[in-house]
């Protein structure tokens, strides 16, 4: 048997089990960890044996889930919050959706064991509207849940009461950002605010709170069954257990993976995306969505945790990795996610509303061939400037994926600058359609299909193509069936 | 439903429901992936589909639905389980295959293509 290289740990049970009947949840050894906890461990036990797993947010940021917990539990109040993080809003990015539709119940236990280990007795999902089938067979998974005594007044014949709700995010990326979920949540505006006090101190209603994420929590209930030391024997040093990918874009096997912590971004790519297709050349693939940034062809021995994705201007993030080959541009992706965080950018802080503006402008220059040296060296600054000043995660990340193709790519965008040229040859503006005169047969196909009259030329004779005139649409090409035009 | 009281009370609960499904697993298991994905890509009309042909051709099967399958690229995939055999997830099964995996598979025990592997090793409680 070859050897496995994905490990399923918060995907366990998605695929394999109804996720409407709570039945085969239990079946697949559910309920089992809240259980435990309750009957058989103190609150402060299970923050040990979570700081003890190592387990660290999937939802970005990798912040310690035990030492969360532990701050949570240390402060005193009459009520505590336990707030799942379902606003998913990388775009390529759908791992908390599957669990959600594959596995509600996991997210629900853990949830519970959360408020039994910080001494809180509501819990909240915070989920994107546009998410209708998770929200369903949550609702039901709740209801279930209720029935059978594994969520509401006192669980498994025990004194601890949990009660959890639902609440609806209209899919602004920002308010995935722990603060302005919180202010989202409650009503107001979903723009974040600075920290301190943490949500730990003072979260949902100003109360103690801990926001974690979907696929952190799906751990939790196999964490806390198979205990901490099964659980921190994979992965690395700094980063424990497995994440989830979405691995998406220019790879065979499109869809979600979880693999160890630790594994190369080639045995990612070419062993469990199965390479690239259509025989190109594997050119980088882009981590964090947004907030993170490219590990190239360079980077294939690159081991796969919080800190090696760090180390290359990336991020974890949430999961989404979108793999790109020859035929992508680099300066043409860093313009996509800037378009997309700038019109996410919630407006509050400068750096990041009217940052973000300025480099997409820029990057648009130089896609269009007007980009100069300056524009290059200003970007650079400009990046740097609103990570140390923008006030949310949002802003801080936003350059990422400028400053990390340029780590590698900074050639690409100076042949745009420079010799006014996409290598790749994505950019339009920057391309030319050419007929090749040994090619052409003279058919007056692509004269006739061209929309704006462009291209001359007698039947039987090479035809020409009106560069000034040109306004690259591309249906010559596609027309020509002797390959005589070409785009470079 | 009575509520669970002790870890006692689920350990049994979840006894009993183990061997509930021991004692299924003389019929074929059909396991459709019912995801947001699997359902775009036509999950339900194979559901559908395999649920008619089970029933002209008189045959005794049980169906289940699930979640993710993580086979984005194949979808909609469908999973397998005859009597005393590993579990097979069949990708790519549009309507007509899904009659033809029932005539073929669930029937005749006889292999088509599109085929899975298995690239990860299940955690199990
Ligand atoms: C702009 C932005 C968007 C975010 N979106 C999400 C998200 O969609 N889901 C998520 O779990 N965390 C998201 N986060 C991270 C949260 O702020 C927070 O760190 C996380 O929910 C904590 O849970 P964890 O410790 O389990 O990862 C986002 C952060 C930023 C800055």
């Amino acid at each position: 048997m070859s050897e496995k290289k994905q490990i399923r740990i918060a995907t366990r049970n998605s695929g394999f089990i109804d996720p409407e009947n709570i039945d085969s949840y239990i079946a697949a050894g559910g309920y089992l960890a809240l259980a435990k906890c309750i009957e058989e461990m103190t609150p402060a036990q299970v923050i040990d044996e979570m700081k003890a797993s190592g387990l660290r947010g999937r939802g970005g940021a990798g912040f310690p889930t035990g030492v969360k917990w532990g701050f949570a539990a240390g402060y005193k109040s009459d009520t505590k919050y336990v707030v799942c993080n379902a606003d998913e809003g990388d775009p390529g990015a759908f791992m908390d959706r599957a669990i959600l539709e594959g596995d509600p119940h996991s997210v629900l236990e853990a949830m519970a064991i959360g408020g039994y280990a910080i001494g809180g007795n509501k819990g909240t999902i915070y989920i994107r509207a546009e998410y209708p089938l998770a929200i369903k067979r949550l609702k039901i998974a709740i209801e279930q849940a209720e029935e059978k005594g594994m969520l509401g007044k006192n669980i498994f014949g025990s004194d601890f009461s949990f009660d959890l709700d639902i609440k609806y995010g209209a899919g602004a990326f920002v308010c995935g950002e722990e603060t302005a979920l919180i202010n989202s949540m409650e009503g107001d505006r979903g723009e974040p605010y600075t920290k301190p006090p943490f949500p730990a101190e003072a979260g949902y209603w100003d109360k103690p709170t801990i926001v974690n994420n979907v696929e952190t929590l799906a751990a939790i209930p196999a964490i806390l069954t198979k205990g901490a030391s099964w659980f921190n024997q994979i992965g690395t040093e700094t980063s424990k257990g497995t994440k989830v990918f979405c691995i998406v874009g220019k790879i065979n096997n499109v869809g979600l993976i979880e693999v160890p912590m630790g594994i190369t971004l080639k045995e990612v790519i070419f062993d469990v995306g199965g390479g690239v297709p259509n025989g190109k050349e594997f050119k980088a693939v882009q981590t964090g969505g947004p907030s993170g940034g490219a590990l190239t062809f360079k980077d294939l021995d690159v081991k796969i945790d919080y800190e090696g994705l760090a180390a290359c201007q990336s991020m974890m993030g949430s999961g989404g990795m979108i793999v790109m080959d020859e035929d992508d541009c680099m300066v043409a992706v860093s313009k996509f996610f800037l378009d997309f965080t700038m019109e996410e950018t919630c407006g509050k802080c400068t750096p990041c509303r009217i940052g973000s503006k300025r480099i997409y402008e820029t990057l648009d220059r130089i896609t269009m061939g007007q980009g100069t040296m300056d524009d290059i060296e200003n970007l650079k600054l400009m990046s740097t400037v609103i990570k140390d000043t923008a006030l949310c995660g949002l802003g801080q990340t936003m350059p990422n994926p400028v400053l990390s193709t340029m780590r590698v790519f900074e050639d690409e965008y100076r042949a745009h600058v420079i010799d006014k040229k996409c290598p790749a040859g994505v950019c339009t503006s920057l391309l030319e359609f050419v007929v090749v005169d040994e090619k052409c047969v003279g058919c007056t196909l692509c004269a006739k299909v061209c929309p704006v009259d462009c291209i001359s030329g007698k039947v039987k004779e090479v035809h020409v193509i009106d560069q000034a005139a040109c306004i690259k649409c591309g249906a010559c090409l596609e027309k020509c069936k002797f390959d005589a035009i070409i785009k470079r | 439903m009575a509520k669970l009281n002790s870890i006692a009370d689920l350990k049994k609960l979840r006894a009993d429901l183990q061997a509930q499904a021991k004692a299924k697993t003389d019929k074929p298991l059909v396991n459709v992936s019912l995801a947001t994905c699997s359902v775009a890509s036509g999950g339900r009309d194979v559901m559908e589909a395999m649920k008619a042909e089970v029933a002209s051709l008189g045959l005794d099967v049980n169906f289940m639905q699930s979640g993710c399958m993580t086979y984005c690229y194949a979808e909609p995939t469908v999973e397998i389980t005859l009597p005393g055999k590993e579990p097979v997830v069949f990708g790519f099964v549009d309507t007509d295959k899904a009659k033809l995996l029932v005539q073929k598979y669930v029937k005749e025990g006889e292999l088509l293509d599109g085929v899975i592997p298995v690239g990860y090793e299940r955690v199990v409680l």
